[in-house]
């Protein structure tokens, strides 16, 4: 194709992520800053996360949140598969408009609606907030995040595989199990990492449906940040942001060598 | 072949050999699981909300009353339903407050959702131009951003437009100014604030329209002696509009909604509806109220939130 990548595109895009990682890269340096002011340089030092590790309260949340995210983001990934496997594989079901209209408003609906319509929930039925509500406010939302990920995906699946496999002779959970998992399982794991992140990330709908004794870290960082911009919360923020990015990395080079892997295995089967 | 049929119409047992009735069931908790998950923590919730925003206030915990119970049977149940008012609806019409700060939401969110498509048009349409080769690298720093927690993003840009902050800091020093601009506790400050946080949101459904344009159409309207801009209007544009009015949906809804950058980065008199609601369910502690503002959002999100789930329909259609 005739690819003409004029000037404008090319300065339109490095304005684009100029603009979108500048503010990140501020904050990651001046987490290093040595002064108590956290926007006049005074000289570089790690002193910020040495305070990091003393303050419990920060840990205790840190803590709370990863259990929150683990749990929920594993209920999600199954449920959303689920929810997408419904969506794509049966066409015709008795409330299938209200079902995909379930799957699809939450991924845009106000988190302060979702949040309060979901302790509502928590109170009417006599449920005390804490762990477990949370956990359960973030499987609901972040299972529609999978959902529309692994959608996505089996939407390009190759149905014949399937009927190939239960022409054979296969039962359709052998089926699933053997044919279609290993297939959408990329799908599986970035969905998981989404809801993870998702859960990891989200203040609002946490701060209806927690309770006194389970204070998730963006909750006990948004208190802080309320008093004011501190080096301390920057040097959090650095270590939230290094996680993800790491995450991040190793998800894309282990898909990258997937993909080397596979389109090897394509030429090897043509060759032979 | 039968299978896939029987999969198509799940109502109709499945026509494979054994299993029968168990078969039937396996496949229908598919289905049902995710529904009946969704229907009791995404649905029945609305129904508590709506209900409680006809109930009355009270100072007891839950702070409201009546409380539906069968305690007292049926007809402890319809006395309770008597008890249901439209107050707080009147409250929210009565009080110049409530009004407002709807208006003001409308507006933020409507104006920084036409700034994130000004601002993410050419992004989108560079990614789409790019060399396929590098295409995949673009498409992920466009959504790395997103992976990093949004309260943080916020947070960052305190630090920036605060008086004594990084910008104000750098204007001066390039003798732009000389006295330092306000811009945070400002709604420039919010404008900035969703534009930032939303813009991989306008950029990924646009570059997904624009990748799939054939742009031998531009050139050929170009050859055919149609000035660049219109080209870009009849062709470009129109061609782009399922992403155009996809990202719009996903950058409007929430923004509507957004409670912590009008807290964060808004001043004290910045009204926008997701903080009124905040500030009325955990500083009053208004629980039939702050439930009749999240109908009433609810209700205005309505025609957008059935847009948005079209076009997204409609784009999974195409992916068949």
């Amino acid at each position: 194709m005739n690819t003409t990548w004029s000037r404008f595109n090319i300065a339109s895009i490095v304005l684009g992520f100029a603009f979108l990682y500048l503010p990140i890269v501020l904050l990651v340096v001046f987490s290093f800053n040595e002064s108590k002011l956290v926007t006049v340089w005074s000289g570089f030092s790690t002193k910020w996360y040495g305070e990091l590790f003393r303050n419990q309260g920060l840990i205790d949340a840190a803590w709370v949140t990863a259990r929150v995210a683990f749990i929920s983001a594993s209920f999600a990934t199954v449920l959303g598969t689920l929810a997408a496997l419904a969506l794509t594989r049966y066409t015709r079901f008795r409330g299938r408009m209200l079902f995909s209209g379930m799957v699809f408003a939450p991924l845009v609906m106000p988190e302060v609606i979702t949040g309060l319509s979901l302790l509502l929930l928590f109170v009417a039925i006599g449920l005390d907030r804490g762990f477990l509500t949370v956990t359960l406010a973030h499987i609901t939302f972040s299972m529609c995040f999978v959902a529309v990920v692994v959608q996505s995906r089996l939407i390009t699946f190759d149905r014949s595989l399937e009927e190939a496999a239960m022409d054979l002779g296969a039962t359709p959970v052998k089926t699933f199990f053997a044919i279609t998992l290993p297939v959408i399982l990329p799908a599986i794991v970035s969905g998981w990492m989404l809801a993870f992140t998702l859960s990891l990330d989200d203040l609002v709908i946490a701060s209806f449906a927690s309770g006194p004794g389970a204070t998730t870290l963006p909750m006990k960082i948004y208190s802080q940040v309320r008093l004011g911009v501190t080096p301390e919360i920057n040097a959090a923020c650095t270590i939230l942001i290094a996680i993800v990015a790491v995450g991040v990395l190793i998800a894309s080079v282990v898909n990258k060598s997937r993909e080397v892997q596979r389109q090897r295995d394509e030429q090897a089967a043509q060759r032979t | 072949m039968a299978q896939s049929m029987a999969s198509d119409r799940p109502d109709a047992a499945p026509a494979v050999s054994s299993g029968g009735l168990g078969k039937a069931v396996g496949n229908r908790l598919v289905i049902i699981v995710p529904y009946l998950w969704l229907f009791v923590f995404f649905l029945v919730p609305f129904l508590i909300v709506f209900k409680i925003s006809l109930s009355t206030t009270a100072i007891a915990m839950p702070p409201y009353v009546p409380v539906f119970g069968l305690e007292d049977g049926l007809s402890g149940l319809i006395a309770s339903l008597g008890e249901l008012t439209l107050d707080n609806y009147l409250w929210l019409t009565d009080d110049a407050l409530y009004f407002n700060a709807y208006i003001s939401s409308i507006t933020i969110a409507a104006v920084s959702t036409l700034i994130t498509l000004a601002v993410g048009f050419p992004i989108a349409y560079g990614m789409a131009r790019a060399p396929t080769s590098l295409r995949p690298t673009l498409l992920m720093l466009v959504i790395l951003p997103f992976w990093t927690s949004f309260l943080i993003r916020v947070y960052a840009w305190i630090g920036i437009l605060k008086p004594e902050g990084l910008l104000n800091q750098f204007l001066i020093w390039t003798g732009a100014i000389d006295s330092p601009l306000l811009i945070l506790n400002t709604n420039t400050a919010i404008y900035i604030g969703i534009v930032y946080s939303y813009l991989p949101f306008m950029v990924l459904p646009l570059y997904s329209a624009l990748e799939k344009m054939d742009y031998s159409l531009v050139e050929a309207a170009q050859d055919l002696g149609c000035p660049p801009a219109s080209a870009f209007w009849k062709i470009t544009f129109p061609l782009a509009l399922p992403g155009v009015v996809a990202g719009s949906m996903l950058v409007f809804i929430p923004a509507m909604g957004e409670f912590v950058i009008p807290d964060l980065l808004g001043g004290s008199q910045t009204l926008m509806i997701g903080k009124t609601l905040w500030n009325e369910f955990f500083n009053n502690r208004d629980w039939p109220v702050s439930s009749a503002v999240a109908v009433i959002l609810l209700l205005l999100l309505v025609v957008p939130i059935m847009l948005f789930q079209q076009a997204q329909a409609r784009s999974l259609e195409k992916g068949r």
